[in-house]
């Protein structure tokens, strides 16, 4: 009898095209809830930094449905948006994404010193302009900041939807462990946290570029 | 010019930051806005560029009420400083210069060239353009944001305590700049300062505002220091009042002695006689060495074998009579060497001349 490897190679050879699949399904599904969530939290941030009174409550709600369990989520919602289906599994993905971005938002836009937005309206930025070329741009440092927390913890929580059936590479997890086979298990996690690595190292090679002006990037 | 007409700013809890401020800014000159915290100077200064409106009474520029005019475009016809400066951190300087021009829709060469132009008027080195402002010192910094609102050529110059958050030796030369510069521009400048000093060297004339926003005066700083209305103003000004008056007196009128200025080669035996105990030595282009004390000099020789005493100049028709009086001071022998602006002597203002000069100013130096 002789011992079983840890890695067996020629399983991931003669699986890698499912795996490929599994890969894309992962991107798709971690990334269109990041997309939504930023196109969301953008005018919900706006709003809450122009009526600060939003701000507190809008934060209350998104840290509730942060809070709850994204299994218990997605459960409740399979009779509405079907099993195993890519919606389930982003839609709460997406709420996730809201929850870190918009007070991101908000944060981003109150940090721009007061001088700095005084001086734009004396110069005579009309507000939308001042918005727009002004404090929007000085925001991106720290919106991207939250970008980087969201992008993470969303490609990692794809893996969860494998519970509901539909969970990327999380399908190898619940695979390798049925079958108390390794091999998977560990392409599974190798492969996310890649996955995990790059895009974060993305979002950092975008904020060198947006920002060159940013005296955090000297810091760090 | 800007005229203020019965300004009143009243918030909604009741609080009255200016309070029926009526004074004319002439065109082409330097008006101060000084006085302490919570004077409504700021305000004031605001409400010409609308940053905030007036509750009651107008503010006209150049005839036009400034209410009628959208604010944005009455803004990009004023330039305006802030302290801290205000730059945008995420532009570089070249792009914070030409900040109005763009939003005036010049084309981006022009608008450049402009800025370009601008931060070598305000003394910047034009390595500066392609960099951030957080690689500026607060100094430069300010220069840019003195630029920046100079880019679009407005007639008009709003600056809000513009030099007081940089250190005393960068605000000094700060301020000489700026009266450099509006030697050449004749703007017309609101300046807000709390500082009196400040005031009284850039203002051709200075609002000084109580608390509560009330004028308390509106006057040159010669006639400031003379005659403050009130105790206010008196407490205001501060100590030393009649000295610094000096500053505004010229020192045309001092009487020079030309015989108490001698050549450094000249016999100790000529000079022996003098009727002063210490004379003026200086070099054969007529520069001042030193003094020599008559007492001291010695049996034979020139005055180059003299030991002599460090000296005070001032320069003729440049310093005012407390320059002269301070050159005095810091002189062994009590009198100031008058120099010309290439540094030669001219001779030597004695104790009694600038007793003289002083008397006559005397009379005018009222409470």
């Amino acid at each position: 009898m002789h011992e079983e490897p840890l890695v067996r190679w020629d399983w991931i050879g003669r699986n890698w095209p499912s795996i490929q699949v599994l890969l894309e399904d992962h991107v798709v599904m971690a990334l269109v809830p990041i997309v939504i969530g930023l196109l969301v939290a953008l005018p919900l941030g706006l709003a809450g930094v122009r009526w600060r009174w939003l701000y507190q409550p809008t934060v209350g709600v998104m840290n509730v449905i942060y809070s709850l369990p994204s299994l218990a989520v997605f459960i409740v919602l399979i009779p509405v948006t079907g099993l195993a289906t890519r919606t389930t599994v982003m839609v709460p993905l997406t709420f996730y994404a809201m929850a870190v971005l918009i007070p991101a938002v908000v944060d981003g836009l109150t940090s721009v010193p007061d001088h700095v937005r005084q001086s734009a309206v004396a110069m005579g930025f009309t507000p939308l302009r001042r918005l727009l070329q002004v404090e929007l741009p000085i925001a991106v440092p720290v919106v991207l900041a939250g970008l980087r927390v969201a992008a993470v913890s969303s490609i990692s929580l794809v893996s969860v939807g494998a519970l509901v059936g539909r969970g990327g590479l999380g399908y190898l997890f619940i695979d390798g462990w049925q079958r108390q086979f390794y091999t998977p298990i560990i392409v599974g996690i190798v492969l996310v946290v890649v996955l995990a690595a790059i895009a974060d190292l993305l979002l950092v090679l975008a904020q060198r570029l947006l920002t060159p002006w940013s005296r955090a990037r000297g810091a760090a | 010019m800007i005229k203020f007409d019965r300004v009143t700013k009243r918030y909604a809890d009741g609080t009255v930051a200016v309070d029926d401020l009526s004074l004319e800014v002439p065109t082409g000159e330097i008006t101060v806005f000084v006085g302490p915290s919570g004077c409504g100077k700021t305000t004031s200064l605001r409400m010409i560029n609308r940053m905030i409106d007036a509750t009651e009474g107008q503010i006209l520029l150049d005839g036009v009420d400034v209410k009628t005019i959208d604010p944005p475009t009455l803004r990009r016809g004023i330039g305006y400083v802030i302290q801290q400066a205000g730059l945008f951190p995420h532009r570089k300087i070249v792009d914070n210069v030409a900040t109005v021009p763009y939003l005036l829709g010049w084309d981006r060469k022009k608008a450049r060239d402009r800025a370009m132009e601008l931060l070598e008027r305000v003394g910047l080195d034009l390595k500066m353009a392609d960099r951030y402002p957080f690689q500026l010192s607060g100094g430069q910094q300010q220069r840019v944001g003195v630029a920046r609102a100079l880019a679009a050529d407005p007639p008009v110059l709003l600056m809000d305590e513009p030099f007081s958050a940089v250190d005393p030796i960068v605000r000094t030369s700060l301020q000489e700049e700026l009266l450099r510069l509006q030697a050449e521009l004749n703007k017309t400048i609101v300046f807000v300062t709390h500082d009196i000093d400040e005031a009284i060297k850039l203002g051709d004339r200075v609002a000084v505002l109580r608390v509560g926003g009330r004028l308390a005066q509106l006057a040159d700083p010669p006639t400031l220091l003379a005659r403050p209305a009130d105790d206010f103003v008196r407490e205001f000004l501060g100590r030393d009042r009649g000295i610094r008056r000096l500053s505004f007196v010229s020192d045309e009128g001092l009487r020079l002695r030309a015989d108490l200025t001698v050549s450094v080669s000249a016999d100790v035996s000529t000079v022996r006689g003098a009727d002063e105990s210490w004379l003026a030595v200086v070099d054969g282009e007529n520069r001042p060495l030193g003094w020599a004390s008559v007492k001291d000099l010695p049996e034979t020789g020139t005055l180059a074998d003299v030991r002599l005493a460090p000296y005070g100049t001032f320069v003729r028709g440049r310093d005012s009579l407390r320059g002269a009086l301070d050159a005095a001071l810091l002189s062994p022998s009590g009198s100031a060497i008058a120099v010309d602006e290439e540094g030669r002597a001219e001779g030597v203002a004695t104790r009694e001349a600038l007793d003289e000069a002083l008397g006559k100013v005397a009379g005018g130096v009222g409470a």
